[in-house]
């Protein structure tokens, strides 16, 4: 089956061509329909890919092609199925598949709703395209297509000024990872000659990467801190996290997609895909965990206070991809990657819902929601599933990942991290049940929108279920009930049968995260339950800065826009000033210059007769008169 | 010889310059353009001048010189009928005389 694992993207590809065909003015269903089916086929292969991964892990070569050669060196295309990407796949494509059919009823009636499955098809592709390349060449390619799908779905309402900026936003924030990236394949390839995994960390493994100017440890540190570079671009880590909360201005199915499957993911998978080069870096490595130790609790904190219920749940993404990192930097690769699949689970839950409650009532604004409980009961109870996931409430799926990621942190030394990560944990569940309790109960804040809240078709409730399902059993495949399944699974990618650290069960810790998980939702009810005891705005009043550093996202816009934009428009000012008055002005004196000749010109043309013959006549006296004086004389 | 006094052939040649000279600002400031034909004629007249003086008093004297002043005084003939009638058929169509009012040229 491995050998058909090109299938899987081929069919989004399949999609987006057929529905490029069939042209702007195909009806909903149509589109829609060969979309989720063909996407379906993609998922169920991947699962028969990952089950013949499982059995017989020997079949999982590389396939590929030759494509170019470029002096002595040759590049190949082609594909790779690793138990990593075999994984990959399948979370990938289960995912957009559920995406794909929710927006058949979030987009219903939109004028442009074939571009919009358009787009969703592409994004699909290059995101499965990319997880199956088989060297960082073809990654980098598809990396950059992702980049650009996002782009344009983030800004499909290009009419909102807000969405055209913050796909602009999005698209140059991430391009500034994205030449990290590309410089550390650069490099890799100069000391290698290969753009090949396998080759490259064969070669960083054995000490036999150099480069005339670094060393080989040092070059395998720089590559590994760039290729990170660009994953903090893609996964919107600190300090490139500024993108992603704004690319809220796509459509919803847009954000559960990018959050959950084809879009920050990549930075996550990027970093495991090249585990083994990290592995050899310790300080490549502490980079990793502490930039994700950092995103997670800066972004836990930025959630607390923001207004947009899609905003929240961005934060959170930021965080959660926080956590990603920190496991994969603190050496729990299982964990990471244990981590990004319930995450995906949950986080698109969490935004389909959140779909489907600003599909209800029309509004991102949490103040402007409430009572929708008793409207909207399933969105109400899905929602719920996701929160108790996010939230790190046993049994659901996140507690089990986040859990071992808190304890491999404090296991392998990292008590800061896991202090950090603790306190992103409080917060979390302070938020996310911020969100709940302002939008499920309580008195409607709007009751007209409440009148027209209603729950969406079966097309939009459907996904709810699955992944709710998926949120609350998702974590149970590394328990020790199902053997650690997906650890033993991971590391078959190993020839040592282990990849990073893993550590053993260990209750006290489990109870402490569940307790601080508690805490939060506590807390958050005690704020805006139904039975209130805090009021939100007596303490946001009390700790004014402090609310307001999380509200204003602790300024990290306005520095930027002080720091890089400001500086890029002096710049700019100046390039312009020389443009507009030197260079061009050297032109313009030049044209000057010619049309008064020609104005001076113009006047002896007068069309007398006479006056020619005189300049005639003249001018032969002035020859005569040079020819005589170079003959010296009359005679 | 006797009885004669050969003139100088420097005086014949200022001669003819002087004629040019008045021929030439004839021709380049008189506003009529039988004036200008004129003066024209005045020009070519100078240039036979020049052509009998160094027939008779050059340093190889011969009789070409008179011959060609002879030709030039045919074409010249021939060529005023030319210009006669060019200047007829000018008058016909824009029935003016005047140099400054014939600038075609310019557009």
């Amino acid at each position: 089956m491995v050998e058909y694992a090109w299938l899987v993207p081929l069919l989004p590809l399949v999609a987006y061509v057929f529905l490029l065909v069939l042209g702007r003015r195909a009806p909903e269903g149509i589109v829609a329909g060969v979309s989720v089916v063909l996407t379906f086929i993609a998922f169920l292969v991947s699962a028969l890919v990952f089950r013949s991964v499982g059995q017989n892990p020997d079949l999982t070569g590389p396939y590929v092609f030759h494509w170019l050669t470029v002096g002595s060196k040759s590049l190949t295309v082609g594909f790779e199925v690793t138990h990593l990407n075999a994984l990959m796949l399948v979370v990938v494509s289960l995912v957009s598949t559920l995406v794909l059919l929710f927006s058949k009823g979030y987009m219903h009636g939109d004028d442009r709703f074939p571009v919009f499955y358009q787009y969703l098809n592409l994004f699909v592709f290059s995101m499965l395209a990319l997880v199956i390349s088989p060297n960082l060449l073809q990654l980098y390619i598809f990396w950059e297509m992702v980049g650009l799908c996002s782009y344009l779905l983030v800004g499909f309402w290009y009419f909102k000024p807000e969405a055209a900026l913050a796909a602009k936003k999005s698209f140059i924030v991430t391009r500034i990872g994205d030449v990290g990236l590309f410089v550390g394949i650069i490099l890799l390839f100069l000391a290698s000659g290969s753009f090949d995994y396998s080759t490259i960390f064969t070669a960083a493994a054995a000490g036999k990467l150099s480069l005339g100017w670094i060393s080989g440890s040092g070059l395998v540190t720089l590559a590994a801190i760039l290729i990170f570079v660009g994953a903090v671009g893609k996964s919107a880590q600190f300090p490139l996290h500024v993108w992603l909360p704004d690319a809220m201005e796509g459509p919803t199915p847009v954000s559960a997609l990018i959050h959950a499957a084809t879009m920050v993911a990549a930075g996550v998978y990027l970093v495991a895909r090249c585990y083994p080069l990290f592995q050899l870096s310790p300080a490549a490595l502490s980079t990793v965990a502490w930039i994700g130790g950092i995103t997670a609790l800066l972004a836990a904190l930025i959630a607390l206070t923001q207004r947009d219920i899609k905003r929240v749940i961005a934060y959170s993404t930021i965080s959660q991809l926080g956590y990603m990192m920190m496991a994969l930097g603190v050496g729990a690769y299982a964990y990471g990657v244990f981590h990004l699949m319930t995450h995906a689970f949950f986080k698109a839950l969490l935004f389909l819902a959140a779909g489907s409650v600003i599909h209800a009532v029309d509004t991102q604004d949490l103040f402007e929601m409430g009572g929708l409980y008793r409207k909207m009961k399933l969105t109400a109870w899905t929602f719920l599933a996701g929160a108790l996931a996010l939230a790190g409430i046993v049994p659901f799926a996140g507690f089990w990942s986040k859990d071992d990621i808190l304890a491999a942190a404090l296991e392998s030394g990292h008590t800061v991290l896991y202090a950090f990560g603790l306190i992103a944990a409080f917060c979390t569940a302070f938020y996310i049940f911020r969100v709940y309790f302002l939008t499920f109960t309580g008195e409607p804040r709007d009751p007209e929108r409440y009148e027209h809240a209603h729950e969406g078709s079966w097309v939009m409730t459907l996904p709810l279920v699955v992944l709710a399902v998926l949120a609350t059993i998702g974590g149970f495949f590394n328990t020790p009930w199902s053997g650690y399944g997906l650890e033993r699974y991971l590391f078959a990618d190993s020839p040592q049968g282990s990849i990073g650290v893993t550590t053993p069960e260990n209750v006290g810790l489990m109870a402490l995260s569940v307790v601080v998980g508690l805490l939060g939702i506590g807390l958050a009810a005690l704020m805006y339950g139904r039975r209130r005891r805090i009021e939100p705005e007596k303490l946001a009043r009390g700790a004014s800065f402090l609310y307001q550093l999380s509200y204003r996202k602790f300024y990290l816009d306005e520095i930027y826009y002080f720091v890089v934009v400001a500086t890029g428009k002096a710049i700019a000012a100046v390039v312009d000033f020389v443009d507009r008055y030197i260079i061009d002005g050297i032109v313009r004196l030049v044209g000057w210059v010619v049309g008064l000749v020609g104005t001076g010109l113009r006047y002896t043309q007068t069309g007398q007769v006479q006056a020619y013959t005189a300049v005639a006549a003249f001018g032969v006296l002035i020859l005569v008169a040079w020819a005589m004086w170079s003959i010296g004389g009359v005679l | 010889m006797s009885g004669t006094f050969p003139i100088p052939t420097g005086s014949l040649l200022a001669l003819g310059a002087i004629l040019f000279c008045i021929g030439l600002y004839g021709a380049l400031t008189k506003r009529n353009l039988i004036i200008v034909l004129v003066s024209i004629e005045l020009m070519l007249n100078a240039a036979n001048i020049n052509l009998v003086t160094f027939s008779r008093l050059g340093v190889a004297p011969n009789i070409s010189g008179q011959v060609f002043a002879l030709f030039t005084i045919t074409v010249a003939a021939a060529e005023i009928a030319v210009g006669l009638a060019l200047l007829l058929a000018i008058f016909r169509v824009r029935r003016t005389t005047e140099v400054q009012d014939l600038d075609v040229h310019k557009h």
